[in-house]
């Protein structure tokens, strides 16, 4: 019998920047190393079945990203976290796992808000204040590959965290992660006024529809 | 200043968000060897002058990381030319040219080995020694400063770039590294200079250090002599082979991004027999040394569990001439059947066999099917010496789109010697044929993909003398196939003539060019190999500067007597015996393969006591059974080190 995987991973270190079409190789290729068969999609070029929940921009880390996985035999979930484990790459580890029913929707239709926790590299006086006044606005108006869209309502939460150890600002960001309504955080921190590649951004959780309270 | 690996951490985390693919520039894939920097006393940084992409999925520097780290005394990291974007990132944030594992920056090595498997690499092979501020002048680098060695298969005319590299490795590099690895240790020891560690080489079966030598000119700018500048140096240098092929790397580095080859590569056969007279691997590589199946399924069952890679390739110069090769195709196929393994055989003849050995592969297919005729006309390809009859080219065509194939790719050649714009119309002629075969098989579903490419003549091989074409002959040609083949179900595609000309000044280039490659860097050429960023200008701007005529190294018909550049570096191939068969070309006649029975290139009589001592059909000269000769006269090169 086929059993569907629900995994939960990070995804950091030498991974950091990897893209999505290669995270979704190279997890086809720690399950060929851990010898655990996939299921394969029928046709002229078989697919491994394999989901990504949300694409995870190139150079951000996380410790919540899901995958989907279709193993062509039933197999106890302890053997099956052992034998990943043991097979995965430098910079991923498994966080959860767990069965789910083959029925249920895929993973993608699923997602509806993601949370970063941005860490920035250099000082910034007047943040707060700066964070305020984005939040205040009623619309954000940007341009997202020539076409207009408002980045306002894509943002879901976005406040201070306390410095990390050492006395760097923090923040956490909630944003709408949904098919046709993804907010970016490189976008809203251009709105900040802030460079991306001078901060860390790190995902922390992917909130699902029925996690929604 | 020196920066620490922590300060090169601390820059890149800045600028990787700005470059395309960072993913290039960090390391840390799965199968990785990082040591403790302090618990080693030599270090090693493998530079493959190009980006990851290309550099990952060369096996030879794959097989020297693995035999180095294996050492309890020494390690070896990578590095990789920076893309632009990268490079420019680098130079304007201070970083200079780091090792992917440890991230120390490329000065802090004891040795830096570079293979150069091609010449247009020469320009980056300047720009990483610039990138990782060590001086590009061999003769400018002090004691304390890396040992830079190069090998690979360029460096079997490694003259246009001779005053950059302190030693070069010639042929096989699987022993010698260690035996200059144990010189270096000795010589590190000691407190001795430079031009000592470098004579200390020079005394290695296959190590050339061109300082050693010098060189005169004929007033006409041909070669007068080489000579010695140190007594004990050897002259000709002989390159190393291995009388047996070493167990089969199985550790393959993971990448984490796509690179040009993403599988996992067993060389089933090193050498060729065929003796195509273009072929310059073909020539420098010989003996043909062959791996059981036994062994090469031990090699890929490993690799596979470490890297889980969903390809094998079964690398070979011409995999038809496996002895086993069905029996090795059967094995694979039933071993792996069901778990969606790709295998690719490359370089198959054209017979009808091949289309049975690829249908037996039938779950594993990618791609189409590939065949290299490399000239239309029987006539033609008895002078490469790559006979094969039409009928024949046709029948296997038939047979590949008959059993389910839609698209066949041939690869030809224009250029070669005593071509005429009918052999090149025969080209277009041919092709219309073989999708006509296609026609009948399968109707209009056949496709057919041309690509061709332009001769280069090699050194070292039957074709050392020829002169290659002009660029508007190359044009005139390639204007004439473009017209022929406009039609819908034939891809044609083609070499930029300007890249063709640089590799051809390039691979039988003299001492002088050393100056032509510099000032060409200096006036921006670096990655020379990629279309979009060939800066020929720089080239021409660089030959004029030092007074030289480039159509002197490609267009001039060379003296059969004429002393070449590389002469002194022997492949084991005889040169007379290159001359005769460059005689025959010119009457089109060929020459049989030597695996029936031995055509004496001069292989056989150097390696004797080397083939003497490992006996068996792995090796596929013939066998030595006569007792050694007196050792004193033994040739360099010939002796196994234990």
């Amino acid at each position: 019998m086929a059993m569907r995987l629900r995994l939960t991973f990070s995804k950091a270190g030498p991974m950091q920047y990897v893209g999505h079409l290669d995270l979704h190789r190279a997890w086809e290729r720690a399950f060929r190393r851990s010898g655990l068969a996939l299921e394969y999609s029928h046709g002229f070029h078989p697919q491994p079945h394999l989901n990504l929940a949300c694409a995870l921009p190139v150079g951000f880390t996380s410790c919540c990203e899901l995958l989907d996985a279709w193993l062509e035999h039933d197999c106890a979930l302890p053997d099956v976290e052992h034998a990943l484990t043991a097979a995965l790459p430098p910079g991923m580890e498994i966080q959860a796992i767990s069965q789910v029913d083959p029925a249920s929707p895929a993973l993608q239709t699923r997602v509806n808000s993601a949370v970063y926790e941005i860490t920035f590299l250099d000082d910034l006086p007047g943040l707060d204040e700066h964070l305020e006044r984005v939040m205040a606005a009623q619309h954000l108006p940007r341009l997202r590959r020539n076409k207009p869209y408002d980045l306002r309502p894509l943002v879901e939460e976005a406040y201070l965290l306390t410095p990390d150890d050492e006395g760097r600002l923090r923040m956490q960001l909630q944003l709408a992660a949904r098919p046709a309504a993804t907010g970016r955080p490189e976008e809203f921190l251009d709105e900040l006024g802030v460079n991306f590649a001078n901060t860390r951004v790190h995902r922390t959780a992917l909130l699902l529809i029925d996690d929604k309270s | 200043m020196t920066l620490t690996p922590d300060e090169i951490s601390a820059r890149l985390e800045r600028l990787l968000p700005t470059v395309q693919k960072p993913a290039r520039y960090v390391g840390g894939e799965l199968n990785q060897v990082v040591k403790p920097w302090e618990s080693v006393e030599t270090h090693v940084a493998l530079v493959f002058p190009d980006i990851y992409d290309i550099g990952m999925s060369n096996l030879g520097l794959t097989i020297l990381y693995e035999l180095i780290n294996k050492r309890a005394d020494a390690l070896a990291e990578r590095a990789y030319s920076p893309w632009v974007d990268m490079e420019q990132a680098m130079r304007s944030h201070g970083v200079p040219l780091y090792s992917l594992e440890s991230r120390h920056p490329l000065s802090a090595f004891d040795i830096l080995g570079f293979t150069l498997p091609y010449e247009t690499l020469y320009t980056n092979l300047l720009n990483a020694l610039d990138l990782a501020r060590i001086p590009l002048f061999s003769a400018q680098r002090r004691a304390s400063q890396p040992l830079v060695i190069a090998g690979g298969q360029a460096a079997f005319n490694p003259e246009p770039v001779y005053k950059f590299i302190d030693a070069f490795v010639i042929g096989e590099g699987e022993q010698v590294i260690h035996e200059i690895l144990d010189v270096y240790q000795q010589w590190k020891r000691t407190t001795s200079t430079r031009y000592q560690l470098l004579t200390r080489l020079a005394s290695l079966d296959g190590v050339y250090v061109p300082e050693l030598y010098q060189v005169a000119y004929h007033p006409d700018g041909t070669l007068a002599r080489v000579e010695k500048v140190y007594p004990r140096a050897s002259l000709p240098i002989h390159k190393r082979i291995l009388p047996v092929l070493p167990p089969s790397p199985t550790r393959f580095i993971v990448p984490n991004i796509e690179t040009v080859h993403n599988r996992v590569p067993v060389e089933i056969m090193r050498g060729c027999t065929r003796g195509c007279r273009f072929c310059h691997a073909g020539m420098v590589s010989r003996p043909v040394r062959e791996r059981s199946i036994p062994e090469i399924l031990a090699a890929i069952d490993a690799a596979l569990k470490h890297t889980g890679f969903e390809e094998i390739g079964l690398l070979s110069l011409s995999s038809s001439d496996y002895t086993h090769i069905a029996g090795l195709i059967q094995a694979i196929t039933e071993r792996y059947a069901g778990q969606h393994l790709g295998i690719s055989l490359p370089s198959l003849r054209i017979e009808s066999f091949s289309v049975d050995l690829m249908d037996l592969l039938r779950e594993s297919r990618r791609g189409g099917f590939t065949l290299a005729p490399e000239a239309a006309t029987e006539h033609m390809r008895n002078i490469i010496n790559k006979p094969l009859s039409t009928a024949q080219l046709l029948e296997t065509a038939h047979q590949i789109y008959a059993r389910g194939w839609t698209t066949l790719k041939l690869y030809f050649m224009i250029g070669h010697p005593a071509e005429t714009l009918e052999d090149v119309q025969a080209i277009a002629e041919l092709c219309q044929m073989v999708l006509g075969e296609g026609h009948k098989a399968i109707g209009r579903r056949a496709n057919l993909n041309v690509g061709v490419s332009t001769f280069i003549p090699k050194a070292h091989t039957p074709f050392q003398w020829v002169p290659c074409d002009s660029v508007e002959q190359i044009q005139a040609k390639q204007s004439l196939l473009k017209t022929a083949l406009r039609r819908s179900n034939i891809k044609l595609t083609w070499t930029d003539p300007q890249a063709t000309l640089l590799e051809a000044w390039l691979s039988r280039g003299d001492r002088r060019l050393a100056e032509v490659v510099y000032r060409a860097w200096k006036n921006g050429a670096r990655f020379d190999a990629w279309q979009d960023q060939l800066n020929f200008p720089a080239w021409h701007k660089a030959f004029e500067a030092q007074g030289l005529d480039p159509n002197f190294y490609t267009h001039r018909p060379r003296a059969i007597d004429e002393l070449f550049p590389w002469d002194h570096i022997s492949t084991g191939v005889r040169k007379p015996y290159l001359l005769q068969d460059y005689h025959l070309s010119l009457q089109s006649k060929t020459r049989p393969d030597c695996r029936a029975s031995c055509l004496a290139c001069g292989i056989l009589p150097l390696y004797a006591s080397l083939r003497r001592e490992h006996p068996g059909p792995h090796w596929l000269c013939p066998e030595v059974k006569s007792p050694p000769r007196n050792s004193a006269k033994a040739p360099r090169g010939a002796h196994s080190p234990g």
